[in-house]
């Protein structure tokens, strides 16, 4: 599983440069076409067993960038000001372990001392113009020595294996979906398809759009990471996914409405496969789909994720048995329907 | 068009399923024009072929509706909006999936109208328990309003005249014009998913490429008591678009609807709509850009299940649109 390496690496939502590089690393060495496109997407083109004539191009797409941060401001106390790369809650930053540019400078995401805050103050949640960045540094010109503004920053989370089959880290959106397009492209046997490692998810769908123009694809699946809230303190409706019972289709979501046929499609191919599978159970949330099936003269389109708890957080769990469901179904697809 | 009217508005066909709606208008047109064909993404494109410009019309034929988001034990539904659903209005109002299920929407306990939401709302199918409802709706599925087309002296009611209107004038259009000698090349295309932005009409402008885009919708009216500030009412005709959220009408397109309109005496409004878009908002910008304009369908209580309209304001929109593509000015 490639997830335990992708994880932990820094890539906010601009600055995807060492998750594509270490995505190019893992490539396999023959069968493959590879571009790095003008916004930075990693199309990689995989050339299938036999080609099947009039098969439909299928394009797999995955987002590389996470949510973040970025400097905007030095206090003169060395202490980093910063604002949000992405949709995040401003109340789960305070006290988060964070790596702050390109040396990956360590630091901590500070606040005033709960002791010296009135009463008010305790009472309301934090806010992100509130918090600062701590990195050590003793002064302004200290702390230029090692950040400069603009410098990206993002969550220092490890990658565990916790309780029986799940995974715990940062990033899993998009993450998981780089790991399952990296497993299909080293997959020996496989259909022709082209996969997609976008970059700007986070900040609106930005490099799916133009990675979609380009390859003009007829059937274009999204593989995501997407929120599960099955907690205490949410009732059922409210869960939108649930881990453990497998890859969650779309219908719709606030930027696409998966294609009718693609989702019925999916739908009969789990059910033949015995893949557990479920709907995502929320019509929220933002993915690549919404730019690509838009692009052009347009895309038949649909989303399959893997349900994570907490995203958007420094801390995300998902379980094996949904990421491998996951890989298990697109892969279905890809044999049902490429060449 | 009564006829028309009630058929079309009474068809289902919520945004991502527009599967029946097309096909009952693909069965009126079929014969009235060159080509019909269903694009890629699913708008129904009928091409009157011809010598440039390219004019394109489009009027969307899905309408909101709300998606089964969860089905608990009981065979209770919770619900979302698909498109502009103002949730104040559902409670008490019955619904109509696909296959004929209807459910009425009521809300969980509360104190005060105030802390209604969509999380606290729900549909009830009639199911005895989970395993009965699944029987007749699943999570994705979605319904629309229950409500008949209604004819009460000169105003029509339905649940989607918006935008079922737009597509009964150019289906209309799309007929008057049969066998008559076209100054241009035009495109009547009925757009999928616009009331969850604009989505069909932007492929559908870039694979068309059209020089010029005229979009056929209904737009609210300020004509109802302490209705908010909006110089547009039925029955006093088509009005001809300045702007809306998504697009700023063309001048030249404007100008020539405007000159097109009066010079065929047909009464006409001027409209300023400030909140809410259209087809071209999605249309003028395509490509390199396509000059586009719209004409509008006055329209009271617009997303809620009895849009309003005047029958006059129709024949008339119809009747601007005829002269509109029988106008050389578009050269």
């Amino acid at each position: 599983m490639y997830l335990e390496e992708l994880s932990p690496i820094p890539g906010v939502s601009g600055d995807e440069r060492e998750v594509r590089k270490y995505i190019r690393e893992c490539l396999p060495r023959k069968g493959v076409k590879v571009e790095n496109d003008t916004m930075g997407n990693l199309l990689v083109q995989k050339r299938g067993k036999s080609s099947r004539k009039n098969a439909p191009h299928i394009m797999l797409a995955a987002h590389m960038d996470e949510v973040g941060f970025m400097i905007s401001s030095i206090e003169k106390s060395g202490h980093l000001r910063f604002k949000k790369v992405g949709g995040l809650d401003d109340r789960v930053l305070v006290a988060k372990s964070v790596l702050v540019g390109k040396e990956r400078v360590p630091g901590v995401i500070g606040s005033k001392a709960v002791h010296l805050q009135r009463k008010e103050e305790r009472q309301k949640p934090y806010e992100v113009k509130n918090l600062f960045i701590d990195i050590g540094a003793k002064s302004k010109e200290d702390a230029e020595k090692l950040v400069k503004i603009g410098d990206y920053v993002s969550f220092k989370s490890s990658f565990t294996s916790v309780g029986e089959d799940c995974y715990m880290g940062k990033a899993f959106d998009d993450r998981v979906g780089c790991s399952i397009l990296l497993e299909l492209l080293k997959q020996k046997n496989m259909p022709s398809f082209t996969a997609a490692f976008t970059v700007q998810e986070e900040v609106g769908f930005r490099g799916a759009r133009t990675a979609a123009y380009t390859l003009q694809p007829d059937i274009a699946i999204v593989l995501e990471g997407t929120a599960a809230s099955d907690v205490p303190e949410a009732k059922d409706h409210e869960h939108a996914t649930t881990l453990g019972c497998g890859p969650a289709l779309t219908v719709m979501d606030q930027s696409v409405i998966a294609d009718r046929e693609l989702l019925t499609n999916l739908v009969n191919l789990a059910e033949r496969e015995n893949i557990p599978y479920q709907f995502r159970r929320f019509t929220g949330g933002f993915t690549d789909g919404g730019a690509i099936a838009l692009a052009g003269e347009g895309t038949r389109t649909a989303v399959i994720s893997v349900p994570c708890r907490y995203i958007h957080s420094p801390f995300s769990i998902l379980q094996q048995s949904d990421y491998y469901h996951t890989l298990k179904l697109v892969q279905a697809f890809l044999e049902n329907n490429s060449g | 068009m009564k006829e028309l009217m009630k058929k079309i508005t009474e068809t289902y066909g919520p945004s991502g399923l527009e599967n029946e709606i097309r096909k009952v208008i693909y069965e009126e047109i079929k014969d009235y024009v060159d080509e019909a064909y269903t694009d890629k993404l699913g708008n129904l494109v009928a091409l009157r072929k011809g010598k440039a410009p390219h004019l394109m019309l489009a009027a969307h034929m899905d309408e909101i509706g709300l998606v089964v988001t969860h089905v608990d034990d009981n065979g209770f539904l919770r619900i979302s909006n698909v498109g502009g659903v103002a949730f104040s209005q559902l409670v008490g109002q019955r619904f109509v999936f696909e296959n004929g299920t209807v459910g009425t929407i009521y809300h969980e306990k509360i104190k005060s109208f105030k802390e209604l939401e969509w999380s606290k709302l729900y549909m009830d199918i009639g199911a005895i328990n989970k395993d009965d409802a699944i029987k007749r709706v699943n999570i994705g599925d979605v319904a629309v309003p229950h409500q008949p087309f209604l004819e009460q002296g000169q105003r029509l009611m339905s649940k989607a005249m918006d935008n079922r209107a737009g597509c009964a004038v150019l289906i209309e259009l799309i007929k008057r014009l049969y066998g008559s000698k076209l100054p241009q090349e035009i495109s009547f295309v009925f757009t999928i998913q616009e009331e969850v932005g604009l989505r069909g009409a932007r492929s559908a402008a870039y694979a068309l490429s059209p020089q010029y885009a005229i979009a056929v919708d209904v737009t609210r009216v300020g004509d109802m008591p302490e209705a908010p500030r909006m110089d547009v009412s039925l029955g006093k005709g088509p009005a001809i678009k300045v702007m809306d959220s998504s697009v700023i009408s063309h001048p030249q397109v404007r100008q020539n609807l405007i000159e097109i309109a009066s010079q065929n005496g047909i009464e006409y409004q001027l409209e300023v709509l400030e909140r809410g878009g259209t087809d071209a908002g999605a249309i003028h910008i395509s490509r390199e850009g396509v000059p586009s304009g719209v004409v509008s369908i006055p329209c009271r209580y617009v997303h809620t299940p009895s849009e309003m309209i005047d029958s006059n304001d129709l024949d008339n929109t119809v009747n601007l649109m005829e002269k509109v593509c029988l106008s050389p000015t578009w050269n």
